[in-house]
């Protein structure tokens, strides 16, 4: 039905565009100076006059006819299934696949005759929704059709129109964010103050909790474990993980930016910033492994030489990896606003006498602050927000620690470890990581606030 | 390539040797090229001491490139080379022994558009300062902050906002503040490539008197479009067209009585 309704459209478009263009030639007799818009005007306005009613028809239809077929199917429900949500949701789902062609052998006379209902009053609907949205598309139409004439303003038309369409992309990106967070949101207050959810912590033993142990025993003979949802330990693993991060991309990141903006010939620069950026494409999965496979053997062997005492799943490991995977986010984006600082700035310090390095630090850096700071912010969200890597080599253990050499873990890592596997929702354990994916988007929130207001203190604005 | 010295060249040279002042810049058969393409084509000039000299020409004739050879920053130019002999009191500036840094402390430049860096009024001017080691103490450097913006007469502007950033400046005092950057490093040659060019009258008006004083300190080299603003400011003027150094002289005598049937078109009108 959905394929029928795709014709429609592009029919209603199509036959708008053209026989609107046709019609307009055909006034203008070849006058178009005279006319106020061009008849391929006359034919866009024309087209989006025939397909937005029935587009429109189509998204309110196709909603409507499946909300009242799914009551015709409860209605034709027992009484005591009716009444029960969860009983009622399971007999809905084995109705919906009958009516979707499934099979019926097993399935009880209720049910066949609610997904009998369920399909006739859906089919019934939709043809309907097909028919009126026909019906508009061809009045949209002939309506933008009578409007062709030498002076109608068809080109200003057709503007309001893509200014409307832009509006209406621009909402749904923005509502979209604010749905993603309301949900997260839903999902932690459930967390901590639904009163049917059991074994759950206050807001306080879970800010300042340092013990993190979300398993309960699954079986009698494991014994009592207790169950602890303090947060403190994987805020320390994921700050831990993403300093040292930092501390390697950072230096390495922005360095290169210098010299490849600054330094290198156009040769080498034309070369070694394509690479970098590949380096951008390695699925975090395969930087993952590299930790676990390569660099952590290494670090251990390299701290057992010096006595030091190296788990094989470390935060070094993890951190140094990643800060590997984060130096092309610096050193793009630091490079791309080196050089937009304008070559006078470079030539004015120069000219005072300044040496390369000088201008660089002096006048040079101090301009493109705002964008190298951005560089930072983006690549320390994306550290914080990193999964696989960590999952991969920094371990389980909630360790309390900041010695980079034990295992830790991360907000990321425990989020994907409670979500994996078969999951009730409505446990304190599943919702635990709504409440961890909260925390994690309020630390980048706040990362970011900081990080504008340093921009805002410290920019130094050319132009 | 025509390598003979151009006979024009050696005509004019006379004038030049009437000049009373001693020669600070002397150039010598300067060739300099953009990879294949030669900008300028076997250039040779004496620029008088404390004095200011014009370079007119219509767009692209190699002026503006000659100009950034006195301070050699033509060397930030990856593609540029420059041939022949440039001189100042006499020593080559192309000597590999000389350090072009130490160079540019020497040959001060103001540029076409403004350019203060985006730091406060103080830190512009204290940049060279700094950089070079010119003050012992914060108050020896609050004091050539000050000299310098009173010698580029924007002091009283200023002086209240000395902690403002540069460039929230008005084009007019944003080149002044340029102009006191550079005097602030007490160079002995002054370049300035179309300082005015981005520039209203009135803020005009004040650069051209502001040169007329500090010529009396410093040789001034200046490059411009509007051949007004040459005869209002200059003593000697250089006529380059097409990369040749045409005609040069006394401002005087170039704008009267010009010797090069080129130099007449051009300070007429009839091109560029």
């Amino acid at each position: 039905m959905a394929g029928w309704y795709a014709l429609l459209i592009l029919a209603l478009l199509t036959a708008g565009y053209v026989i609107s263009s046709a019609r307009a030639r055909s006034i203008a007799g070849g006058n178009y100076a005279e006319m106020h818009s061009l008849p391929a005007y006359h034919g866009l306005y024309t087209a989006a006059l025939a397909m937005l009613p029935a587009l429109i028809c189509f998204l309110i239809g196709s909603q409507l006819a499946s909300y009242f077929a799914t009551q015709t199917a409860i209605a034709a429900l027992p009484g005591d299934v009716q009444n029960d949500v969860l009983k009622q949701g399971a007999a809905l789902r084995e109705a919906f696949n009958i009516a979707a062609g499934g099979p019926i052998n097993s399935s009880s006379a209720e049910i066949q005759s609610a997904a009998a209902g369920y399909a006739s009053v859906l089919s019934a609907g939709q043809w309907i929704t097909l028919a009126i949205g026909t019906f508009t598309g061809l009045a949209g139409l002939s309506w933008g059709l009578s409007r062709v004439s030498m002076n109608f303003r068809a080109r200003n038309g057709f503007e309001k129109l893509v200014h409307g369409l832009l509006w209406v992309c621009a909402t749904i990106a923005v509502l979209t964010t604010i749905g993603i967070v309301f949900s997260v949101v839903g999902e932690t207050y459930r967390f901590f103050f639904d009163p049917a959810i059991t074994g759950k912590p206050t807001v306080f033993e879970f800010l300042f909790g340092t013990e993190w142990n979300p398993q309960a025993a699954l079986r009698a003979d494991q014994g009592e474990i207790q169950t602890a949802y303090g947060f403190l330990p994987l805020l320390t693993g994921t700050l831990l993980i993403t300093t040292i991060a930092i501390a390697v991309a950072g230096p390495l990141g922005l360095f290169s930016a210098i010299y490849l903006a600054e330094y290198a010939s156009p040769r080498f620069r034309a070369i070694a910033k394509p690479i970098l950026e590949i380096l951008a494409g390695i699925p975090t999965v395969v930087l993952g492994f590299f930790a676990a496979l390569t660099v952590a053997p290494f670090i251990r062997g390299w701290g057992e030489t010096f006595g030091l005492n190296v788990a094989s799943e470390s935060a070094l490991a993890a951190g140094v990896v990643m800060g590997m995977m984060i130096i092309p986010f610096i050193s793009s984006l630091s490079d791309d606003v080196i050089n937009a600082v304008p070559q006078s700035l470079r030539d004015g310090a120069y000219a005072m006498g300044a040496t390369k390095s000088e201008t660089i630090r002096q006048v040079i850096l101090p301009a493109a602050l705002p964008g190298i700071v951005s560089a930072f912010m983006l690549a320390i969200s994306r550290a914080i927000g990193e999964t696989m890597i960590v999952v991969m080599a920094a371990g389980l253990a909630a360790n309390l620690t900041f010695n980079p050499l034990e295992a830790v873990t991360t907000i990321t890592v425990q989020i994907k470890t409670i979500l994996v596997g078969d999951q009730e929702f409505d446990s304190a354990k599943t919702l635990a990581a709504f409440a961890l994916g909260f925390v994690l988007f309020f630390v980048t929130l706040v990362l970011n606030y900081i990080a504008l207001k340093v921009v805002q203190k410290y920019r130094e604005q050319y132009d | 390539m025509d390598m003979r010295p151009d006979p024009l060249v050696m005509m004019t040279s006379s004038v030049q040797d009437q000049a009373p002042k001693p020669v600070k810049v002397a150039a010598k058969n300067v060739n300099v090229y953009y990879g294949a393409k030669q900008a300028l084509k076997d250039v040779s000039v004496d620029i008088p001491v404390k004095a200011v000299t014009a370079f007119i020409g219509p767009s692209g004739c190699g002026k503006s490139t000659f100009l950034r050879c006195i301070n050699r920053m033509n060397d930030t130019v990856a593609s540029c080379r420059v041939e022949g002999l440039i001189q100042i009191d006499g020593k080559d500036i192309y000597d590999p022994a000389l350090d072009p840094v130490q160079l540019r402390a020497r040959v001060g430049m103001v540029f076409q558009k403004p350019n203060p860096f985006p730091k406060s009024i103080y830190d512009n001017v204290a940049y060279g300062p700094r950089i070079h080691g010119l003050s012992r103490s914060k108050a020896e450097l609050d004091e050539i902050v000050e000299h310098s913006l009173r010698k580029a007469s924007l002091w009283e502007e200023v002086k209240d906002r000395l902690k403002d950033s540069g460039t929230g400046l008005s084009g007019g005092q944003q080149q002044r503040l340029c102009i006191a950057r550079t005097i602030a490093i007490n160079p002995e040659i002054i370049l300035m490539d179309e300082p005015c060019s981005a520039l209203d009258p009135i803020a005009t008006a004040r650069i051209e008197e502001l040169m007329a004083e500090l010529r009396s300190n410093f040789t001034i080299i200046i490059v411009t479009h509007s051949m007004q603003q040459a005869a209002r400011v200059s003593q000697r003027t250089a006529f380059f067209h097409l990369g040749i150094l045409v005609e040069k002289g006394e401002t005087s005598q170039i704008f009267t009585n010009p010797t090069d049937k080129r130099t007449q078109d051009y300070i007429t009108g009839r091109f560029g």
